[in-house]
């Protein structure tokens, strides 16, 4: 069985970001890119899974610019065999995202897709379940553990009131919570084996898909900040605070 | 045209965070669908009719949407999509497993935890954990939303007189089941509608210390939320979350106990009413944002605080 584990490259989840002044975006020049850590999560379950027996091979993919490659080394040194860059210079959005890794699903025949469940830029949420109904697969989101048992995946979510647990027969999408593991480190020897792993480039139109979106930025700006509040001398204060002056209790 | 809200509810009652996307949808349009889709939910459906805002309840009973499965809402959502200009789900759990699915097949893009909506087809919503926020532009024919709640108010649960339709169901997709469930049981409130939370960081030390947020929670009435280190460290369920990809919250008094302020966290509860930090750091970054903050250490305050509750 083979895995495709779909990664973003992402600001640094360490770096603070800063809004761009003329509303264009935010700060990237000589900022610290890194692998999303969903999708971290998301290699490291694919590895596990193979390393139980349960598959052979797996290939991680991104799309987006020829740096993306960084990240894809990444992958290749924690475990994965191979992989692949769709590049474009286009700022993508999920569905044409969705888009793309269905064209490659249908030429790579895979039996499970592990995505993060949410990029921290845009923190959209979407695309495992986009391309789950692209596909017509089940979906397993927000994972906090995945079970293979004759044929299907059980997988269990995180959602609002605790835990619920489902099972998806395969070909299947899952997508990693926090929790689902944490992600080894790579070894400096991992390292120099994945620049010998295969990484194929591929573009857009070499798949013939149409990535233009509906969706227009605007504008991407700064939120209201809140204002500086106070620091009280004691519980006493406190009370007399929430009581009288907010009013809260 | 008309606005379609899908419904999120437990088989017994509507969830708050239903109420609350109603309120967005009245914005966008006056006829306004609410879709209540489950096994045996004819009252439910029956109750919403007096949800204040709702023009008509479409009623889909069937065994296959007792789980309110993804796989089988999504085919059931786009066949009554005719007329609708926009699709709203809470961006809760639910609708953030729904709606992205129901927005492929319709082959137009999901714009996800909206906070704001400047027009029809302009809408507002946070991205890098709320330090930014986007204002996006749709000009799909139909818009598929999910609206974070704790931007917009509930709707009333009386008044409205909607009328009810039942709608044909869609055939099964049966590529999914649902195995079963560990809810967090609590008497305290959820979070996610507490008007009051007090929420406890790795400051806390252990789960045994945890508990003791317990006592001034039950004095305040209020629900106990915690932080990403807290949750990671074991002391509380992952459900207690409060944060980026935690629960978002917005309570009248959110009280930050031993809690250092880490971004995501901030994320997740700076739109709360007022806000006070207890930290014996005083340079913590939660005091940033804190209405009131108290330079103290959590052991000693969680007594006297108890003490003074007691006075009130």
């Amino acid at each position: 069985m083979k895995i495709l584990v779909p990664i973003k490259r992402v600001i640094d989840a360490n770096v603070r970001v800063h809004v761009k002044s003329d509303g264009s975006g935010v700060e990237t020049a000589n900022i610290k890119m890194a692998m999303n850590p969903f999708c971290e999560i998301a290699v490291e379950e694919a590895i596990r899974i193979k390393e139980a027996g349960h598959a052979s091979e797996i290939i991680v993919i991104t799309i987006g610019t020829s740096q993306c490659q960084d990240i894809l080394r990444s992958g290749l040194a924690m475990g994965a065999d191979r992989a692949i860059l769709i590049e474009t210079e286009a700022e993508l959005q999920p569905l044409a995202i969705a888009k793309l890794l269905k064209a490659i699903v249908e030429r790579q025949s895979p039996q499970l897709v592990i995505l993060g469940k949410q990029a921290i830029d845009d923190d959209n949420n979407q695309t495992g379940q986009m391309l789950s109904a692209l596909l017509g697969w089940a979906q397993g989101t927000f994972a906090s553990k995945v079970v293979f048992n004759d044929g299907n995946v059980e997988v269990t979510r995180e959602i609002d009131g605790g835990l619920e647990t489902v099972s998806l027969q395969l070909p299947a999408i899952v997508t990693t919570d926090l929790r689902l593991n944490e992600p080894r480190y790579i070894k400096l020897p991992n390292i120099m084996k994945a620049k010998k792993k295969p990484l194929d480039i591929l573009c857009p139109d070499d798949l013939g898909i149409d990535v233009n979106s509906r969706l227009k930025v605007l504008s991407i700006e700064q939120p209201a900040k809140r204002a500086a509040g106070i620091k009280l001398a004691d519980v006493q204060e406190l009370m007399d605070k929430l009581k009288n002056e907010a009013k809260v209790i | 045209m008309s606005i379609l809200v899908i419904a999120e509810h437990d088989q017994q009652t509507i969830k708050p965070s239903t109420l609350h996307t109603l309120t967005a949808a009245n914005l966008l349009g006056d006829d306004v669908k609410l879709l209540v889709a489950g096994s045996d939910c004819q009252a439910i459906a029956t109750s919403a009719t007096k949800i204040s805002g709702v023009t008509t309840v479409l009623h889909a009973d069937a065994d296959h949407y007792a789980h309110q499965l993804a796989e089988e809402l999504a085919p059931l959502v786009t066949s009554i999509t005719d007329g609708v200009s926009h699709i709203l789900a809470p961006a809760t759990t639910f609708g953030k497993n729904l709606l992205p699915r129901v927005a492929a097949l319709l082959d137009v893009a999901a714009i996800s935890d909206v906070i704001k909506i400047e027009s029809s087809d302009t809408f507002v919503r946070p991205i890098y954990a709320g330090n930014a926020l986007a204002t996006v532009q749709s000009s799909d024919p139909v818009k598929v939303i999910t609206v974070r709640t704790t931007a917009f108010e509930a709707a009333a649960i009386d008044g409205g007189s909607a009328t009810q339709e039942s709608v044909t169901t869609s055939a099964p997709a049966g590529i999914s089941t649902f195995l079963g469930h560990e809810l967090t049981l609590s008497e305290r409130p959820e979070l996610t509608t507490a008007r009051i939370i007090i929420s406890g960081g790795r400051g806390l030390a252990n789960a045994d210390n945890f508990k003791r947020l317990e006592e001034v929670a039950d004095k305040l009435g209020a629900a106990i939320g915690a932080s990403r280190a807290a949750v990671d460290a074991g002391y509380v369920p992952n459900d207690y979350q409060v944060g980026q990809t935690g629960k978002i919250v917005a309570p009248d008094l959110y009280i930050a106990i031993g809690i250092s302020g880490a971004i995501q966290h901030l994320a997740g509860m700076k739109d709360s009413k007022v806000i006070v930090a207890i930290n014996k750091d005083e340079e913590a970054p939660i005091f940033e944002i804190a209405d009131y903050g108290l330079v103290m250490d959590l052991f000693d305050f969680l007594p006297e605080f108890s003490t003074a509750l007691d006075n009130l």
